[in-house]
């Protein structure tokens, strides 16, 4: 004797992103905390020091927030134009920022005034930092010079006036004191060594560079500039290894995940995207509301922030495993422990005689129904399920198995006013759903075959007739357009056949199966043809 | 005889078990059912085959107890004889010849040597009118007995299942039609009930069977709306009462009261055994979900068991209705086999669609179905005139690790449904695990799919009438938690032209489509490399050579053409106007056999593709067209020089035929191994003959010889033919016991001498080979002196121990007593 066979609820296929290990990581974070700053954020550090905060330079001021604060620790106003890269010392003691007035000041973190101030440029320094020695300090200038400086004696070291147009990024080797490399307007990256003269090494950006950023290895070098991440092998002089263009905006900003396996990019599009260092493949992708022009990661990825143009600076904190625990036990009823366990962990002893119980299946209420053959009850029972799990998935097998035993019809019939209205209801929700419409739009006509006999004898029913009987019109609009895009497409597609073959395929079954992000994705017509001369 | 009657067309298993009622023995141990030309015992608690019985030349259509001896069954048969079995045994006693084919046999132990049997109007032999006689069975000593004394019952009965002895067998009540008919043999009269036709309100009141009260004057009737009526006081023509039951809700197949009468048992198309309490008929039992809808069901003489045959080619052994404790599976054919065969490369069995929404796995060595794989995973209904999922189509890759299925839907009215689903064999479970399902892989039915044979890639393709074929690949998502899955990598057509069938190089480096009359040839990077095309006519198969015939593409349209293309020159080789139903390549050596169908018959022609002459034909194969073969391979390789039947050596070609009977091609050679391993396996102990069985029983005999050595070396001399015949005569031809009694206790014993003596014998065998012919005839005359002094004639000769002195002097002396019994029992 079979048992008998539950009903089958198909799994359907998520669209959108699949999860990957990448995702969950990237997603375990909680809801941004947003703070408004005087102008738009140009810059931010994390100190090194235990407690991590971090500066964030915004228009003439530099606030230092703590990892769990929204006010400010501490501020630094003392800047008579705006400010531009406040950076942290590696001993987290000393900050050091640029300033549109061209001069650099150094700064005491527990102090208010500057320690010293460095002139010298003659145009603002939007790029500064400290050496590995923690004894100088690099700059960079719109003045295109890039100097180094003495801390002690607040004397310039060298300068250096290779570039050909605005220095916006620079990063100073934490292997070596001597070794820096900066980035330029005039589409170059220059490696400069404090020991020579002239630069040592020199790479072509091809577009004006607004980022740098060096592996923790120091062998690798990304640069982003234009709408272009560039990967640069520093060992083999600097020979260009990867070009990414994911965004399609200029990118502003980059930084490096706490293990160094990603890289993350920040762009004027909005987006962050974080790439797999090992085959520079997108992993993961974050949107902000505005622009972005800095970003960076604190130790461990406990918090990502994102400084915008519209001068909001938003952090989000990684859920600690508490919280997620916690999550996820408010989600499931705890079932009383005591219940389930008891006896079931008993050993039976050597001389015990063992009867053994026949495992009983469980089976969901409504196959309870189908198992007696109880149609209607089961239909009903299927509804409820959608109503307080908003499943479905459940309820549209349930039909499935109805229709299949030939009996749909018999359980649609002979429903009251509240029960028609909720059916309708479920249809109105679901019927233009592509996964469910084959089984819902035979499951519309049985009704309305049914009860057209009692149309105009319920307000409530007659206007959900209405309601539905408009979702309908708008559907069939809806395909009539993307007919159209069909056809667009198989003219121009004829003409390149061989070569776009896969991508034709590819959208004939979107719009074929009605796939809700093609929709989207193409909107009207004219979009479409704009995604062609796009390809 | 012609070297081609070497190879001849055989039955190869798979016969049905559910044509008739099975019989339960007494002893509940032993199952009978007819299955084909044979009736099979199969053991109940263990639901092997015990015994085949074979002698019956046509289908045997019926099968009783004899009520006179609980060891022996009467069997009846199309071809006209009745015959009496042993079945502990398998021993056919007596035949008793009626001459008319006879389709079914009813018994009652009240009318002793007489067996009722269902034969044709003996005046008409087209019409489909038949007639219950009554045969008195001649007491004869002989095997065979022409029993002619027919008298004439009933008229117009149904041939099969509807009549049944009431009780103390005092009346038969036969139903037909709209007509129950109750013969009284006391009054030589019989009474006869109608129903209306009843057509108001779908009411269907035609019989479809009957069962008697065995202690009670009761009769229950089955009806097709899926009413039970209980008939009372019948033996008034006018007053008769009915009651009715009404469970079922299509018709009821069959009724049985079970031997107290305490419960009448009822099956239908529901599946369900439903069992209503005689004396309150508003309790029944229920045992649900038993398979396919129930033919027939039988109940044990003690009650104990009851067993239900199946429509769908299985026997359910149910103990009291509580639970289903055994299950004998015949292979399924159900009314046509939509799957092509396909062997499973893993256990070699072969692959067909068995149960609605299986798959059944059945090995062609053991004739036995392995197991049923449920592909739908869905509560099949069994109510008619529902349109299920059928699987349709299910193939293998090479390893076996990877199994295809498709399953189909056609609704009126509404879109075809159609569901691809891919299996991955499990090593722990020993079985196929779902793994992908794709719903609505193509727009219209599958027409053909197959794996890629390359080593490389998984991949599979399948071929559809929405003039797409679709390459699916296994795409390794190791970073997602889902693990391998299958999606499609390549859809490709041809000028929107159908495809209609597909097939890889061995190798996997090519793929071929015919679209129509077109063949395409493509490369594993998908461009197309050539097409052929030899119109007129759409291509109907296709199949690339193997080994050494790897270059040739063979091909077969709808308008009697076999072409050969040679893929070198992209030209073709041969072609030949033969109208060829199917082609089937054999994966192990360059053969193809091609079905060809010729005015109403089946030939074929075995050939290579390379070579301009067939390897073997066979004319006039079947009538009908073949439409599915496969070639099993062989678990062992045959070694026939033959050179016609060289073709069979690696593989067997399997086919069914139109009525689909599973046929296979044998050679002499080979049935005679069959012969000797049947022989070597036949175990005279009536358990069940298990592989585990057999290997338990020889390690059993190991051991028996390792711990009692001396058992094997002394042979008791009870196996003496003297002795036996001395046992077997009657007593009252025997010299007094007190004569005997010294003699024959003194001849079991075992001398001291024998053994010596035994040894002497052996050696001088031994000898006599060495010697020529004279020594051979010295040593003759020898035994044969041995023999005349003895005076015990061949007896002694086979085995008997070398008597002593002292016995012979006795034997002498019995001899000189009395000479003429023991001649005559000699001679008998």
């Amino acid at each position: 004797m079979a048992s008998f066979k539950s009903t089958k609820i198909p799994i359907y296929p998520k669209l959108g992103e699949k999860v990957t290990p990448d995702t969950l990581y990237w997603k375990n974070y909680k809801a941004p905390v947003q703070i408004k700053e005087f102008g738009a954020v140009t810059s931010i550090d994390f100190s090194s020091l235990a407690p991590h905060n971090y500066a964030v330079t915004a228009s003439t001021r530099i606030h230092i927030y703590g990892p769990f604060s929204t006010e400010p620790v501490k501020t630094f106003t003392r800047f008579k134009d705006t400010a531009y890269s406040g950076k942290f010392r590696s001993d987290g003691q000393l900050l050091v920022a640029g300033c549109e007035d061209s001069m650099v000041r150094l700064f005491d973190v527990s102090g208010k005034v500057a320690l010293r101030v460095f002139k010298g440029h003659t145009k603002g320094v939007h790029v500064t930092d400290f050496t590995s020695d923690c004894y100088h300090i690099l700059t960079g200038s719109d003045d295109y010079t890039c100097r180094l400086w003495d801390i002690p004696n607040s004397t310039e070291l060298t300068s250096y006036k290779e570039h050909t147009d605005y220095i916006r990024c620079g990063i100073t080797s934490k292997l070596n004191r001597d070794i820096f490399i900066t980035g330029s307007y005039d589409h170059t990256l220059r490696v400069f060594d404090a020991r020579v003269e002239k630069s040592v090494m020199t790479m072509d950006h091809s577009q004006p560079v607004e980022s740098v950023l060096l592996y923790p290895s120091e062998g690798l070098l990304v640069s982003a500039g234009g709408r272009y991440v560039k990967v640069w092998d520093l060992l083999k002089g600097g020979q260009p290894l990867v070009s990414l263009k994911n965004h399609h905006k200029t990118v502003t900003c980059l930084s490096l995940s706490s293990n160094g396996q990603r890289l993350l990019s920040a762009s004027l599009d909005r987006h962050v995207k974080i790439y797999n260092t090992t085959n520079y493949k997108v992993v993961h992708n974050f949107d902000y509301a505005a622009s972005i022009l800095s970003l960076a990661l604190a130790p461990d990825d406990e918090s990502i922030v994102v400084g915008m143009t519209n001068g909001v600076l938003s952090i989000k904190h990684r859920k600690s495993p508490e919280e997620k625990r916690e999550m996820a036990g408010k989600q499931r009823m705890q079932p009383v422990y005591r219940i389930f366990v008891k006896g079931r962990n008993y050993v039976p002893k050597k001389d015990d005689f063992l009867v053994s119980k026949p495992v009983k299946s469980h089976l969901a209420k409504y196959d309870k129904q189908l198992k007696k053959f109880n149609i209607s009850k089961a239909l009903d029972t299927a509804l409820e399920s959608w109503r307080r799990n908003r499943k479905p998935e459940i309820t549209v097998a349930v039909m499935k198995e109805l229709d299949r035993r030939g009996t749909l019809k018999n359980a649609l019939a002979g429903r009251d006013e509240q029960n028609l209205s909720q059916l309708l209801n479920f249809l109105i929700g679901n019927v233009v759903d592509p996964r469910f419409t084959p089984v819902l739009v035979t499951a519309t006509e049985m009704i309305l075959d049914i009860y057209q006999a009692v149309v105009g004898q319920s307000s409530v029913v007659d206007r959900q007739l209405v309601r539905l009987q408009e979702l309908v019109e708008r559907e069939v609009d809806y395909q009539q357009d993307l007919l159209e895009v069909l056809g667009m497409l198989d003219t121009l597609f004829a003409t390149v056949f061989c070569k776009c073959t896969h991508l034709y395929v590819y959208l004939n079954l979107c719009i074929q199966t009605g796939h809700k992000a093609t929709i989207h994705f193409f909107g009207t017509p004219s979009n479409c043809l704009s995604l062609l001369m796009f390809l | 005889m012609v070297a081609h009657g070497e190879i001849h067309v055989v039955h190869r298993g798979g016969n049905k078990i559910n044509f008739r009622e099975t019989v339960i023995t007494n002893d509940s141990r032993f199952l009978l059912c007819a299955s084909g030309e044979s009736v099979k015992v199969y053991s109940s608690s263990s639901e092997e085959c015990v015994h085949d019985l074979q002698g019956h030349t046509d289908l045997v259509s019926g099968i009783v107890r004899n009520p006179s001896n609980h060891l022996q069954v009467y069997s009846c048969s199309a071809d006209g004889t009745v015959r009496l079995w042993d079945f502990t045994d398998g021993i056919l006693i007596k035949t008793f010849i009626i001459g008319y084919p006879i389709y079914s046999i009813y018994i009652s132990e009240n009318h002793g040597g007489v067996v009722f049997v269902v034969v044709p109007m003996a005046n008409d032999k087209s019409s489909e009118l038949f007639q219950l006689v009554a045969v008195h069975l001649p007491l004869s000593g002989d095997q065979e007995v022409e029993a002619r004394e027919l008298s004439a019952v009933l008229c117009d009965v149904s041939p099969s299942g509807a009549a049944s002895f009431g009780r103390k067998g005092e009346y038969i009540a036969a139903v037909k039609g709209l007509q129950l008919e109750v013969f009284f043999f006391k009054k030589q009269k019989s009474h006869r009930f109608f129903l209306k036709s009843g057509n108001k309100k779908g009411a269907k009141n035609a019989f479809t069977c009957v069962s008697c009260h065995p202690k009670e004057d009761c009769i229950a009737t089955g009806h097709e709306d899926g009413k039970i009526r209980l008939w009372r006081n019948f033996n008034q023509k006018k007053e008769y009462t009915y009651s009715t039951l009404h469970w079922h809700h299509g018709a009821v197949n069959t009724l049985q009261f079970t031997p107290e009468g305490t419960n009448l048992l009822s099956g239908g198309i529901e599946s369900v055994l439903v069992q209503w309490h005689y004396t309150q008929e508003n309790q029944k039992d229920f045992l649900p979900r038993l398979g396919g809808a129930i033919t027939h069901i039988a109940v044990s003489p003690d009650g104990s068991l009851f067993c239900t045959s199946h429509s769908d080619n299985k026997i359910t052994i149910i103990q009291s209705c509580v639970k289903v404790s055994a299950i004998i599976q015949g292979l399924v054919k159900g009314e046509g086999v939509r799957t092509d065969l396909t062997i499973d490369p893993r256990s070699k069995a072969l692959v067909l669609n068995g149960k609605p929404g299986h798959l059944q796995f059945y090995s062609l060595h053991r004739d036995k179905l392995l197991y049923n794989l449920d592909i739908v995973q869905q509560e099949y209904i069994h109510e008619e005139g529902l349109d299920q999922f059928e699987v349709v189509k299910a193939a293998f890759d090479t390893r076996g690790n990877w199994l295809a299925t498709v399953e189909e839907r056609t609704q009126k009215g509404s879109e075809l449904e159609i569901n691809l689903k891919l299996w991955a064999y499990d090593e722990q479970t020993q079985s196929f695990m779902l793994n992908t399902t794709v719903t609505a892989p193509h727009e219209d039915q599958i027409t053909a799919m197959c794996f890629s044979p390359s080593p490389e890639t998984t991949m599979l393709v399948t071929i559809s009438f929405d003039g797409h074929f679709k390459a699916w690949l296994l795409a390794d998502h190791s970073d997602t938690k889902e693990g391998a899955c299958w999606s499609c990598d390549f859809v490709g057509g041809y000028h929107h032209l159908k495809p209609g069938c597909c097939c890889f190089s061995a190798d996997g480096s090519l793929l071929a489509v015919g679209f129509q009359e077109v063949v395409t040839v493509w490369s594993p990077s998908w461009e197309l490399l050539t097409t052929l095309s030899q119109p007129p006519g759409a291509i109907r198969d296709l199949c690339f050579g193997r080994l050494s015939c790897s270059k040739y593409l063979l091909g077969t349209s709808t308008k009697n053409q076999l072409c050969c293309w040679n893929l070198l020159t992209c030209s073709l080789e041969w072609s030949t106007p033969v109208d060829v139903s199917l082609l089937q390549a054999d994966p192990l050596s360059e053969n193809m056999a091609a079905f060809c169908s010729q005015s109403g018959c089946s030939d074929l022609f075995v050939f290579k593709p390379g070579e301009p002459r067939p390897l073997y034909s066979q004319k006039a194969l079947c009538t009908g067209k073949v439409q599915r073969a496969v070639f099993a391979p062989r678990d062992q390789m045959l070694e026939s020089c033959e050179e016609h039947a060289q073709w069979l050596n690696r593989s067997q070609l399997y086919f069914f035929t139109q009525h689909m009977d599973l046929m296979t091609f044998s050679t002499k050679t080979e049935e005679d191994r069959l012969l000797a391993s049947s022989k070597r396996l036949m175990v005279d102990d009536s358990v069940a003959v298990t592989p585990f069985y057999l290997l338990l029983g020889k390690h059993r005999q190991q051991q028996e010889a390792l711990t009692n050595p001396m058992a094997e070396r002394i042979q008791l001399p009870q196996g003496s033919i003297a002795i036996k015949e001395l046992l077997y005569t009657p007593a009252h031809v025997l010299p007094s016991a007190s004569f005997l009694c010294s003699m024959f206790v003194r001849s079991l014993l075992i001398s001291s001498s024998s053994a010596s003596e035994e040894k002497e014998p052996v050696e001088e065998e031994m000898e006599s080979e060495e010697e020529d012919s004279e020594g051979e005839a010295e040593l003759r005359d020898a035994r044969q002196d041995l023999g005349g002094s003895a005076a015990w004639g061949p007896g002694e000769e086979l085995g008997a121990p070398a008597l002593t002195k002292a016995q012979e002097r006795e034997l002498r002396r019995v001899k000189h007593f009395d000479h003429s019994w023991l001649s005559s029992v000699l001679e008998c």
